[in-house]
């Protein structure tokens, strides 16, 4: 897979990754400050209208999705794609223009979008929250990847495009697709001529709103959270084990099923609404048949460790990559469960929702891009990881912070869903609202101490990359395959 | 098998689109014209309601209330019959939410006062103990923005023929007599609360953000 001959240019895969590093610091500080704000309610009052959980909670999500994990990502593609097509991005000025000029307009685009959402700017619209002039924003760094993308393959020296230039492509379409539809808006000024000049309204009222939004709110999950991942995982993990990919044909197959299976998903937000019923049923059986692709990449990724899973005890970078691929399955078989319409009735509006998320963002797509960022740093620097040890504690640290948050927060869901539903032996409902609050309250605070486990772990994380780029022993070539790491 | 798709990434590209988009058009186009369509009486939010709407989605109430009742016993119990589809033909955006960490408010201004409101946003403890959501006290000094709330109302009935101003529906009139209008409501919602700041404002001609919100959500039936 080395080419000698070849020089990659890796600043703007190195910018990316910074950028992930800062992002997702930031963003699950804010997630762990308000995951003790519903423990202790009092944190709501300490930053005035700034700080309150309502305010805070779209901006925690916006910036772990759209600032860590895409900037993980970008990192990500940046490095892959020179390497499995066989091409620098030095090889053009105009592709690798192409490269800067999207991260510095991405990054012109985070910052507004953390100003805009504090302000409480906003349309509302779950992960889709920027008002119109953010969106063509978007739309343009959309485009400008795109063209980088695109313009790296058409420079290619591989003739056949490897599976995660498969993935990148679809991230690119899928999350275009999704965007643009969902985000159909009519800016009032420009029709009424006053007010807010960057207020907008909804193309679509209600029902249809609602079924756009889901379209749009699951398959970003798909498109973002999990087709770019899938991405990372068949390159890095092949690639640090040594080991070849398992199976070309699973590949193949649960590539075409995911893509096909996951646009049908979105239903299953809107279970027992007032959307058509037919809509809802397809939700729900597509989500359960998502299983099947899903389990095949991660099926496909544990049998590349066949024969090697010595390496599991041995590199915690394997550990992360191969923990990663058990979250996804893991997720990918709570999500269906949660479709089927008996469970969807009691865990909808519950909090065994955010506990599905963050199991799958966490467990998942937190740990790939980490070990990502890890397998990627020697490459980068020249440079052995600073500490073995260190990223073997962050490992654990993590993992228990991820079981701490979603084992606190299926209790809690099930337990709220019961509640909500509990009637006397009159048929009189059991419990008040309230009731069902209060008795959250201690799982709300293991919730909390997890996202403080798993932000020490970010931290150790950002410490060791940072060592490894100024401390690190010097390497004398790029490794191959297994990252070379410090005691 | 598929080899040779991978070397045409153009063909590949357009394969991947045409997979994905499949699923998309079958499932929101068949629906479109009839979900949008309003039950039976059904106005269209006033400039003070849409105004206290804005207030809602301005801080994020739907991050933690749903607007959506489900047909099951224990919730139309607990908040009034189930929502139907066409009670949402004005909304835009929709406001569902996805997460109940407080109660249902699809038809909280069956149940809840004008009083019992303002004291929620300004300390929540005082009439539900235990309750963990913020005070929302800026809402009692910042103002609504009604030039914005008129702005959209002008709008829906422009592009999407909301039906203002049509017989027997919601006026909405020119920017001067909505003001007025609004100013009207909001004097009759500020006679029901007691802060001495919010009725003196509304005296003045202003109107504070929570009597917009309280106009918005004593409109949820």
């Amino acid at each position: 897979m080395q080419n000698a001959a070849l020089e990659y240019d890796y600043s703007v895969a190195k910018w990316f990754t910074y950028l992930a590093i800062i992002f997702g610091i930031v963003g699950m500080v804010i997630g762990t400050y308000i995951a003790f704000e519903l423990a202790y309610p009092e944190l709501n009052n300490l930053f005035g209208q700034y700080g309150t959980f309502s305010r805070l909670r779209p901006l925690h999500t916006n910036v772990v999705a759209f600032g860590f994990t895409l900037s993980g990502i970008w990192a990500a593609f940046y490095y892959i794609a020179q390497r499995t097509l066989k091409v620098s991005l030095k090889e053009s000025g105009f592709v690798s223009g192409l490269a800067k000029l999207h991260f510095w307009l991405y990054l012109i685009l985070a910052a507004l979008l953390v100003v805009t959402e504090l302000l409480g700017i906003t349309t509302s619209k779950e992960y889709a929250e920027m008002e119109w002039p953010l969106d063509i924003l978007t739309v343009v760094v959309w485009v400008i990847f795109g063209m980088a993308m695109f313009g790296l393959i058409g420079m290619r020296r591989e003739k056949t495009l490897y599976i995660s230039m498969w993935y990148f492509i679809a991230f690119f379409l899928g999350v275009a697709m999704l965007y643009l539809f969902n985000n159909m808006e009519v800016p009032t000024y420009l029709v009424a001529g006053m007010g807010k000049w960057y207020h907008s309204v909804s193309m679509y009222a209600g029902t249809n709103d609602a079924l756009v939004q889901w379209w749009y709110g699951h398959n970003a999950v798909a498109f973002v959270f999990t087709v770019p991942i899938i991405a990372m995982i068949y390159y890095f993990l092949p690639k640090e084990s040594g080991q070849p990919v398992f199976s070309y044909k699973l590949s193949l197959l649960s590539f075409w099923g995911l893509m096909f299976v996951y646009l049908w998903a979105g239903g299953h937000h809107l279970i027992y609404s007032t959307v058509p019923d037919w809509m809802q049923t397809m939700g729900s059986v597509f989500s359960v048949v998502l299983i099947l692709p899903s389990w095949g990449s991660a099926i496909n990724m544990l049998l590349t460790m066949k024969g090697e899973w010595n390496q599991l005890k041995e590199s915690p970078l394997i550990k992360f990559m191969v923990l990663a691929s058990t979250f996804y399955m893991l997720s990918t078989l709570e999500g269906p469960i949660q479709s089927i319409k008996s469970v969807n009735a009691l865990a909808h509006f519950t909090d065994w929702i955010p506990g599905h998320v963050h199991d799958g963002t966490l467990g998942w797509v937190a740990f790939m891009v980490i070990a990502a960022t890890l397998h990627m740093a020697p490459r980068f620097y020249k440079r052995e990881i600073y500490s073995k040890k260190l990223m073997e504690m962050q490992f654990w640290i993590q993992t228990t912070g991820i079981v701490l948050y979603f084992s606190s927060m299926w209790i809690a869901g099930i337990t709220q869903g019961m509640m909500w539903r509990a009637v006397d032996q009159y048929g009189n409902l059991a419990y008040s609202f309230i009731d069902t609050v209060t008795v959250l309250h201690p799982y709300y605070t293991i919730r909390a101490l997890g996202g403080v486990l798993f932000v020490i772990g970010l931290f150790m994380w950002a410490y060791n990359f940072v060592k490894t780029m100024s401390n690190a022993k010097v390497l004398e070539k790029e490794p191959a395959f297994a990252s070379p790491m410090g005691a | 098998m598929f080899h040779w798709l991978e070397k045409q990434p153009f063909l590949f590209a357009v394969g991947v689109f045409l997979v994905i988009a499949f699923a998309g058009l079958i499932e929101i186009v068949p629906d479109f014209a009839q979900a949008s369509r309003p039950i039976a009486g059904k106005q269209p939010y006033t400039v003070l309601q849409l105004a206290g709407r804005h207030v809602y989605i301005k801080d994020s109430c739907n991050a933690c209330h749903s607007q959506l009742i489900r047909p099951f016993k224990s919730e139309t119990d607990r908040y009034g019959p189930y929502s139907l589809s066409g009670e949402y033909a004005y909304d835009r955006p929709f406001l569902w939410g996805s997460k109940r960490t407080g109660p249902d408010l699809h038809r909280v201004g069956e149940y809840r006062t004008t009083d019992w409101h303002e004291n929620h946003m300004w300390e929540p403890t005082s009439v539900v103990p235990g309750s963990i959501m913020p005070a929302y006290k800026h809402m009692f000094k910042q103002n609504a923005d009604l030039e914005t709330a008129y702005a959209e109302a002008v709008t829906v009935k422009k592009v999407f023929n909301v039906p203002y101003d049509k017989e027997g529906f919601t006026k909405l009139g020119s920017w001067e007599e909505a003001k007025k209008a609004a100013l009207e409501e909001a004097k009759a919602i500020a006679a029901d609360m007691k802060n001495q700041d919010v009725k003196d404002a509304v005296a003045r001609g202003e109107i504070p953000e929570i009597v917009a919100l309280i106009a918005y959500l004593n409109s949820l039936h």
